[in-house]
């Protein structure tokens, strides 16, 4: 990569830190560009989430910093960042179970006071089994119906950044095909994706740009495409 | 046999009370779960809120009584009650600032903020024997019955009588108002929507944007409203002494707990279920049972199934029961 | 002081620090002593001997195990029971009108609750094994009535004014104190059975409603121990104050030591309560610390500090529980009977949980949850607080109200002095929770 390149619409660089206790994330640098699509994945306990919370606010940083729009943002909370415009899909308990699918969403867009219906009509659009299900609880729908939820959820904020931790974790494969699908969808609107993901071969298909981390460092970092090519990153982490 | 006067006795002396009961339980339960599900510890000062809320509605209405206002056949405590309720809500505030905002900001376990509760309860308790002594105290004016029993014999011609007292039917209307508006708060208002979503999830709420601090304050102020109305409508149908308000402690917690601790519905079906379930228990049925049974069959023994010096373990017994058979409640409640 | 500086001065502890708030609450009582009188000196003395071993009880339950079990007051008054049920005389007339029956209807009530157990735990769930328990239950209440209910009637009516009970063993009241032990423990394994291995706030709420009903039944069942009329005159383990007087010997060693008799007789048995009670202290506290130092102990602590990984490395957390539950209650129960053979009656009415259950609470937490020793300062610091609040609340509101004109509002305030103690101990427990979480003397 050429340093002329322009500074990316939202980037982590070069982020060092942990939870207190010993550093996990070394020098790791990840980056979005408008639209495009980027992947974090590695083995487990490569601390591909915890870059991704980084990359949030969701732990503090020793060293290395945040930047939205070449603004720096490494001080500001999740909360403020959220108003910024970064929306969070967590991995898990990423739904109000208790309540229906429209308060859901009607929850995701708490911080704006002006219409929220065409978003919402956005998100139906996006997510058509959501309209049917609408005024059912979110607990009771199944998981992948519930992964919907919990991005519908992220994308009432209009955000400019959307990040998704393991969006098909304990989803049939089926399902995880249907959810890239929606999230190409998404990237066309111009939204910026960053993901973290399990299942690295169908998620660096999708993927703009790979990231892979291993041990809190970056390893490589590529097109998607040229990531599944490489040989060393097929023999190491693709399983051949 | 002669069931419609075993119909009136039933409803005279067991529905009727029951409901009443059931009524100002459930309003208790409901600010008690409400403060479990949102601010997620079990609040031991909650019997004290209520009774300082009652010891405020009283004392606005000595001053209203003093100053010649009157709501006419209905209690003068019931004008006060919105004053009340908003001194209590500034006196929670207070506490939640002054005690509860440290634990939650170092995100102590909860155990601990019930002990806070306990020093709350101490302070409160303290507090009302303070402003208002130990001696019982019955605050409630206007019409004392609603349908007397004698009006009832007289446009009935039955020979049981079936009385309908004021505070009753108050604690009746009342209640179903505070539900309502509970209900309708908690669904339609975007605030009611993000306390439910905070309770729901909180990490969640936060990164919806939810502000957790005025969650916070909101719900005091809801709980404020719920205490001091049950405290209110408790006192005016059973009379004001501070430590039978602490003893409900127990019933309205059992309410919460059978209903489903965090389940508003919950709290009040536990509400009715245990004022009931005492009502029946410590009943003596023997009239109703002589009307409904030959003559030469009338029990000789009172047929009460428990003393009520043993209402606790009434509440006691079925708050087991429904643990060990529905361990969630009866609505599924929340648990942390 | 900021809450910064008070806090590490309570991390800041060693052996000294003990000796040092030892020697401010001895001071204290010395004090009492000294500007007041050395009889109520030591009556404080002997209650804050009593409460610190309710502390302790409490301080087992929580401080070893966090057990969260606000029943203290039940196993308080079951104590003060057995006082009545092992010394107080017997009543052949009661026995003789309805003892029988009275024996014959508990069998078949604690035969109903065993059948009941039992089928409940052959069968396998489904509504026959709901039906059949529920009959059992049904039919056994109404028989266990059947055959109690006269009884109890014929027991009452014997000679009401005095007995209108079945009396006790007429056994030496000393005894009374293990077997009030006893009976906690026994109740202690009952609710434990039911509600061990609740979530704490069940628990703490299901042993609440459990203490109000122990003390429902010592009320209401006359029988037993005459209910709200009260068992008085008590038997002593130490002579009484108008027998010393009345010994020779007694007056005439007080008068050589230049002391009036009457006030030497009541402080010198105030002073053997004093020796017996410090005997039970000291002893409950060698055992509590070697429990707490032995393997036992420390797994329990383990269990208490992350009950998860306890019982995925195989421990039995709610069998330890139980025993934990049983033994701090079982301590509890002691000094509750302690506690009756001072007073010398059983007043049932007396009991409160504000008293009895949440005060001791306050001491264990103001003395440092965990610490053994904790409890016993807590205990002494916070008795000598409730009683001498009042007396300092009431001076209070002289000085503060001896500027104004005699009026309703000053009478209104002097008369709320006494109120002043609920207010004190909030506001202390408040104070210690926020500023020193572990206590004056914390667990090391």
């Amino acid at each position: 990569m050429s340093k002329i390149m322009a500074e990316p619409f939202l980037i982590g660089e070069a982020m060092t830190g942990g939870y207190g206790g010993a550093d996990i994330l070394h020098a790791c640098t990840i980056a979005v560009d408008p639209g495009q699509i980027a992947v974090i994945v590695g083995p487990n306990g490569a601390g591909k989430s915890t870059a991704m919370k980084a990359v949030f606010g969701m732990l503090t940083l020793r060293a290395g910093s945040v930047r939205l729009k070449g603004e720096d943002i490494t001080a500001l909370t999740p909360q403020a960042r959220v108003a910024k415009g970064m929306a969070f899909v967590p991995q898990t308990s990423n739904i109000f179970t208790s309540m229906t699918v429209e308060e859901n969403l009607e929850m995701g867009a708490f911080l704006r006071r002006d219409d929220i219906r065409a978003t919402m009509e956005q998100v139906y659009t996006l997510f058509p089994i959501l309209r049917d299900k609408r005024h059912q609880a979110a607990g009771e729908l199944s998981g992948g119906q519930r992964q919907q939820v919990a991005v519908g959820r992220a994308l009432m904020t209009q955000p400019s950044v959307l990040m998704l931790d393991e969006p098909t974790a304990g989803v049939s494969p089926i399902v995880m095909d249907e959810l890239f699908d929606r999230i190409i969808e998404v990237a066309r609107t111009g939204i910026s994706i960053l993901m973290v993901e399990q299942n690295a071969r169908q998620a660096l298909e999708i993927a703009d740009k790979g990231y892979v981390l291993v041990q809190g460092a970056n390893r490589f970092t590529d097109t998607g495409q040229a990531l599944l090519a490489d040989p060393d990153v097929r023999k190491s982490f693709l399983g051949g | 046999m002669d069931i419609l006067n075993a119909l009136v006795a039933f409803l005279n002396f067991v529905f009727i009370p029951g409901v009443a009961y059931g009524a100002q339980l459930a309003l208790g339960a409901l600010g008690a779960t409400l403060i479990y599900s949102i601010l997620r510890f079990s609040n031991f000062a909650h019997g004290d809120t209520m009774a300082i809320g009652t010891v405020f509605v009283i004392l606005l209405t000595w001053g209203m009584q003093g100053a010649g206002v009157s709501f006419g056949p209905l209690p003068t405590a019931l004008l006060a009650l919105p004053f009340g309720i908003a001194l209590t809500a500034m006196l929670l505030l207070a506490t939640d600032r002054v005690v509860y905002r440290y634990y939650r900001r170092v995100k102590a376990a909860p155990v601990i903020l019930v002990m806070a509760s306990l020093g709350v309860m101490f302070i409160l308790n303290g507090v009302t024997r303070f402003i208002i002594g130990t001696s019982d105290i019955s605050f409630t004016d206007g019409e004392r019955f609603i349908l007397t029993a004698g009006d009832f014999r007289t446009w009935s011609g039955l020979a049981e009588g079936l009385a309908i007292r004021t505070t009753q039917g108050v604690t009746l209307v009342v209640a179903i108002i505070a539900v309502a508006a509970l209900f309708w708060f908690l669904q339609k208002t975007r605030t009611g929507k993000s306390m439910r979503a905070f309770s729901d999830n909180e990490d969640l709420a936060l990164l919806s944007g939810i502000n957790p601090d005025r969650v916070v304050a909101v719900t005091w102020i809801v709980a404020a409203a719920l205490a001091t109305t049950a405290g209110t409508l408790y006192g005016l149908d059973k009379g004001f002494s501070p430590f039978t308000y602490f003893q409900l402690l127990l019933p309205i917690f059992a309410a919460a707990i059978v209903g489903g601790l965090g389940s508003p519905i919950g709290a009040i079906a536990g509400g009715f279920v245990i004022a009931f379930s005492e009502v029946m228990v410590t009943y003596a049925w023997k009239k109703v049972v002589t009307y409904l049974v030959p003559e030469e069959m009338a029990p000789s023994g009172l047929l009460q199934l428990m003393s009520t010096d043993y209402k606790f373990a009434v509440s006691f017994v079925i708050l087991i029961i429904v643990l060990l058979v529905m361990p969630t409640g009866l609505f599924k409640g929340k648990s942390i | 002081m900021s809450g910064a500086q008070m806090t590490s001065q309570a991390t800041s502890t060693g052996p000294g620090r003990g000796l040092l708030l030892a020697a401010f609450v001895a001071a204290l009582f010395i004090a009492t002593g000294l500007f007041q009188s050395w009889t109520l000196a030591l009556l404080i003395v002997n209650m804050a001997l009593i409460s610190s071993i309710m502390a302790l009880g409490v301080n087992i339950q929580w401080g070893y195990a966090g057990l969260f079990s606000v029943g203290t007051m039940g196993f308080v008054a079951l104590g003060g029971l057995s006082v009545v049920l092992i010394s107080s005389a017997p009543a052949p007339g009661g026995w003789a009108a309805g003892g029988a029956g009275i024996v014959l209807g508990l069998a078949m009530g604690a035969a109903t609750i065993a059948a009941a157990v039992m089928a409940a735990s052959k069968m396998g769930p489904g509504r026959r094994r709901t039906v059949v328990v529920a009959a059992i239950l049904i039919i056994g209440f109404f028989l266990f009535r059947a055959v109690f209910d006269p009884a109890v009637q014929a027991v009452e009516a014997n000679n009401p004014a005095t007995d209108g009970n079945l009396g006790g063993l007429g056994l030496p009241v000393l005894l009374a104190w293990p077997v009030g032990g006893l009976l906690a423990a026994a109740a202690a394994w009952a609710i434990g059975k039911a509600a061990l291995g609740l979530r704490s706030d069940y628990l703490a709420i299901a042993t609440l409603g459990i203490a109000e009903i122990i003390l429902a039944v010592l009320k209401n069942e006359d029988w037993m121990a005459r209910g709200v009329k009260n068992v008085i005159s008590l038997p002593r383990p130490v002579p009484y104050e108008v027998d010393l007087q009345r010994s020779q010997g007694f007056v005439d060693w007080a008068l050589s030591w230049g002391f009036d008799p009457v006030t030497a007789s009541s402080i010198v048995v105030r002073l053997m309560y004093t020796g017996l009670f410090a005997v039970v202290l000291l002893a409950l506290i060698a055992l509590s610390q070697a429990a707490l130092h032995s393997p036992w102990g420390r797994m329990m602590r383990a269990i208490r500090d992350n009950e998860v990984s306890a019982e995925a490395m195989g421990k039995d957390v709610t069998r330890r529980h139980l025993q934990v539950f049983i033994l701090g209650s079982a301590v509890i129960g002691i000094a509750g009977a302690m506690m009756t053979t001072l007073d010398g009656q059983l007043t049932p009415g007396s009991y409160s949980p504000l008293r009895f259950t949440f005060l001791v609470w306050v001491m264990v937490i103001v003395g440092g949850s965990g610490n053994n020793w904790g409890s016993v300062l807590g205990g002494f610091l916070i008795w000598w607080l409730w009683v001498m609040v009042e007396p300092i609340g009431n001076w209070l509101m002289v000085v503060i109200t001896s500027g104004m004109a005699d009026g309703w509002l000053k009478a209104h305030l002097i008369n709320s002095a006494a109120h002043m103690r609920l207010l004190t101990m909030g506001v202390i427990l408040l104070l210690v929770l926020r500023f020193a979480p572990k206590g004056l003397l914390p667990e090391r």
